[in-house]
C-alpha cells in the first residue's frame, strides 16, 4: 500500500520535472534516445538508391573525354549566374557553332568539326562554360560525373546486399532453426559445417571464384551476389540456435507439442517468431560488412563488371589518378565509409534497444 | 579438437578449377589437343587434383602462363614482403590496440572511453583501401612525408612500410580495441577483482597484474586469427601501394587469367591459412584451462 503511494508520488514528480523541461532539453533527449544521423543517412542511401535516375544529375554511363578528370564544379569558379543578363549559364553554354563545329545530324558521329583547333577550343568552351549543376564532385577518368555514378552506384550496391542479405537470412535462419529443434546428430553436423565455413578465407575464394567467370563471361553481377550471399549466411546460424534452444523449453512449445502440432508448425508458427529480434538485430550489424564486402571486391577487379558503377569499382578508376584527380576515389569511397559507419551505428543501437541480453553479438 | 581435422582437409581449396577456362588462345584444333594431354586435362577432375597435389608437395607449382618462369620462384619471391607487411601490422595493431582498449575499460565513461569506442567503430565502418588511398593523399601528396607506394631495396627501409602498416592495422586496432575492453570490463566486475580491492591492493597493481592477465585469454586467441586474415587479405592493401608481395601479385594473377600462377598463390595461401588457424586452436586449449578437459 504504503509503496503503491510512493511510486505514485515519485512518478508524479518526475512527470512534472519532464514536463517543466524546455523545449530545447525535450529535444536533446529525444536525439540522443533515437540515432538520427545514422537513420538520415540510411534514409538517403534508400532513396538514392531507388531514384537514382532522377536524381542523378547526368547521365552516369556518358563518356565525354573532355571531362576527363575535370575539376569539381562545386565551389569553384563558375558562378552561377552571368551578372548582365541574370540569366545562369546553363543557357550560355558553349555551341558547337561558334566554333566551326556542329553535330552529326545523324547523331552517330559526334561532333564534326571544320579544324582541330576549333574543335579544342569548343571543348575547352566547354568545359568552362558547364552549368554549375553539372560534374559537381568532378568528372573521372573517362570522363563520367562522379556524383551520378556515386548515385547509381548506390543503386548497385543497394541490390547487391539485399538479394545476398536475405537469401543468407534465409540459409541461416533455416539451418539454426533445424540444428537448434531437431538437436543430436543433426545439430553436430550442421555446427561443423558452419565452422569449416566461418574458417575458410573470404577473400581468396572470392578471387578464385571471379576469376573463374571473369574470363569466360558470364553473369558477373549474380555470381558478385552469390559470393557476398556465402559470405553472410554464416552469422545467422549460431545466434538463431541459441535462441531455438532456449525457445525450445518453454511452456508455449511444449503445449503445442503436447496438443499435438507437427514439427513444421511448431516450428514456424512459434518458435521462428521469438528469433525474430534476433536476425533482425544480425541483419543490420551485419549489412555493413556486406557492403564493405562488396566494395572491395570490387576494387579488386572481382566485381562487378562495366560499365555499371559500383562504389569499389569507382575508387579502383580512380586509384591512379590520386595525385591530379583525387576526386575520383576519394567520394566514393566516403560514400561507402558514410554508409557503413551509419548503418554499424544504427545496429548497435537496434541491439541494446532489443534486447540488451544481446549484446554478445559481435 | 575435431575442427583441426575438419581444417586441414578445408585445404583442398588449392583450387583444380583453374585447371579449366584454357580456351581462347587461338590454338588450332591440333594443338589444342595436344595442349589439354599435355596439361592432362583430358582426365577426370580426382585424378588431375591428385597429380596437382602430388608435383605441388615436390615443390613444382608449374610454369606461369605469362613467362614461362616456375611458379614456385615467384611464390618465394613474393612471400618475404607479405609476410613483412603482416608481421608489421600485425605488432602495430597488437601494440595500440590492446592497451587503449584496456584504458578505455579502466576509464569507462569518460571522456577517453567514447573516444576510444569512436575510433572503434570508425575503424571497423572505414573501407580499408579508401582509407590507403585517404593516407596516400595526405601523407604522399599534399605533405610529401611519405612515399606512395613500392618497396625499399633493403628490408629496413621502412619508410615505404609504414603507410601501408598503419592501414592494413586500422580496422584490426580497432577490433583489439572493442574486445580487450568487453574483456577487461567482464572480467573488472569479478569477484576476485573485488576481493584484491577490499584486501587493499593498490588499484594500478590490481589492473595489471590481476585482471588484464585474464582479460587477455579472449585477445590473444582471436590474434591469431587477425593474423592468419593479415595474410589473407593483405591483398587490398598491397594492391593500393603497389607493395610487391603475393596478394598483389595474385591479383595481377586474376587479371592476366594466368592460372598457374594463382595456383600457386592461393595454395599457399592457404598453408599459412591453415597453419595459423591450427597454431590458433592450439594456444587457445593450452592458454584457458577449462578447455583442457573437453
Amino acid at each position: 500500500m504504503t509503496t503503491n503511494k510512493e511510486s505514485s508520488s515519485v512518478s508524479e514528480a518526475q512527470v512534472k520535472r519532464v514536463n517543466s523541461r524546455s523545449i530545447f532539453s525535450k529535444a536533446l533527449y529525444f536525439m540522443r534516445r533515437w540515432p538520427l544521423i545514422p537513420i538520415l543517412i540510411m534514409v538517403v542511401l534508400l532513396v538514392t538508391g531507388i531514384f537514382a535516375d532522377w536524381i542523378a544529375p547526368v547521365d552516369e554511363l556518358e563518356q565525354n573525354l573532355a571531362f576527363r578528370n575535370m575539376a569539381p564544379t562545386w565551389g569553384k569558379a563558375n558562378p552561377c549566374c552571368d551578372p548582365e543578363t541574370g540569366l545562369p549559364y546553363e543557357n550560355q553554354e558553349a555551341k558547337p557553332e561558334q566554333f566551326g563545329c556542329e553535330m552529326d545530324p545523324e547523331g552517330v558521329g559526334g561532333l564534326n568539326c571544320d579544324s582541330v583547333r576549333g574543335r579544342s577550343e569548343y571543348m575547352r568552351a566547354k568545359k568552362e562554360s558547364l552549368p554549375r549543376r553539372k560534374y559537381i564532385l568532378g568528372g573521372d577518368n573517362l570522363g563520367r560525373d562522379v556524383l551520378s555514378r556515386i548515385v547509381h552506384g548506390a543503386r548497385i550496391s543497394l541490390q547487391v546486399v539485399a538479394i545476398a542479405l536475405t537469401s543468407g537470412i534465409i540459409v541461416g535462419t533455416l539451418m539454426g532453426l533445424v540444428a537448434g529443434y531437431f538437436g543430436k546428430w543433426v545439430d553436430e553436423v550442421l555446427m561443423r559445417i558452419v565452422d569449416v565455413w566461418i574458417a575458410l578465407p573470404f577473400i581468396l575464394i572470392a578471387l578464385v571464384i571471379a576469376q573463374r567467370f571473369l574470363h569466360s563471361g558470364g553473369a558477373s553481377f549474380y555470381v558478385v551476389v552469390g559470393l557476398i550471399a556465402l559470405l553472410a549466411w554464416t552469422p545467422f546460424v549460431r545466434q538463431v540456435r541459441a535462441d531455438v534452444l532456449s525457445i525450445r523449453s518453454r511452456d508455449y512449445v511444449m503445449a503445442a507439442r503436447t496438443a499435438g502440432a507437427s514439427h513444421m508448425r511448431v516450428i514456424f508458427r512459434h518458435i521462428l517468431p521469438g528469433t525474430m529480434s534476433t536476425v533482425l538485430v544480425i541483419a543490420s550489424l551485419r549489412v555493413g560488412q556486406l557492403i564493405l564486402a562488396e566494395a572491395s571486391l570490387s576494387f579488386l577487379g572481382a566485381g562487378i563488371p562495366d560499365p555499371i558503377p559500383a562504389w569499389g569499382k569507382s575508387v579502383k578508376d580512380g586509384k591512379d589518378f590520386i595525385e591530379d584527380a583525387w576526386w575520383i576515389s576519394f567520394w566514393p569511397g566516403f560514400a561507402i565509409f558514410l554508409v557503413v559507419m551509419a548503418l554499424n551505428f544504427f545496429g548497435d543501437w537496434l541491439r541494446d534497444r532489443l534486447d540488451p541480453r544481446l549484446s554478445q553479438i559481435e | 579438437m575435431a575442427t583441426f581435422f575438419v581444417l586441414v582437409l578445408s585445404r583442398g581449396s588449392g583450387d583444380p578449377l583453374l585447371l579449366y577456362a584454357n580456351s581462347g588462345y587461338g590454338l588450332t584444333e591440333e594443338g589444342e589437343r595436344v595442349l589439354r594431354e599435355k596439361l592432362g586435362l583430358n582426365k577426370p577432375v580426382p585424378i588431375q587434383y591428385a597429380y596437382w597435389l602430388g608435383r605441388t608437395l615436390r615443390g613444382d607449382m608449374g610454369e606461369t602462363i605469362l613467362d614461362r618462369k616456375p611458379v614456385a620462384r615467384i611464390v618465394f619471391q613474393k612471400l618475404p614482403s607479405t609476410l613483412q607487411l603482416a608481421a608489421a601490422s600485425w605488432i602495430l595493431a597488437t601494440i595500440v590496440g590492446v592497451p587503449l582498449g584496456v584504458l578505455s575499460a579502466v576509464r569507462r565513461g569518460t571522456f577517453f572511453d567514447y573516444l576510444g569506442r569512436s575510433f572503434a567503430l570508425l575503424g571497423q565502418a572505414v573501407p580499408q583501401f579508401w582509407l590507403g588511398l585517404v593516407f596516400i593523399l595526405i601523407f604522399a601528396v599534399y605533405l610529401d612525408w611519405l612515399p606512395a607506394g613500392l618497396k625499399g631495396e633493403s628490408a629496413w627501409d621502412i619508410k615505404y612500410l609504414i603507410l601501408p602498416t598503419i592501414t592494413l592495422a586500422w580496422g584490426a586496432m580497432a577490433g583489439y580495441l572493442r574486445l580487450t575492453r568487453t574483456a577487461m570490463l567482464e572480467v573488472l566486475d569479478s569477484e576476485y577483482i573485488r576481493l584484491a580491492r577490499a584486501k587493499g591492493v593498490a588499484n594500478s597493481k590490481v589492473i595489471w597484474k590481476h585482471a588484464f592477465r585474464n582479460a587477455l585469454i579472449q585477445p590473444l586467441t582471436a590474434s591469431t586469427l587477425i593474423l592468419s586474415g593479415f595474410l589473407t587479405g593483405a591483398v587490398l592493401v598491397e594492391t593500393i601501394f603497389a607493395w610487391p608481395g603475393m596478394g598483389d601479385a595474385a591479383i595481377r594473377a586474376v587479371n592476366n587469367n594466368d592460372f598457374p600462377l594463382l595456383q600457386g598463390f592461393v595454395f599457399f595461401f592457404t598453408i599459412l591459412f591453415v597453419a595459423t588457424t591450427f597454431i590458433t586452436d592450439i594456444l587457445y586449449a593450452y592458454i584457458d584451462p577449462r578447455i583442457r578437459y573437453d
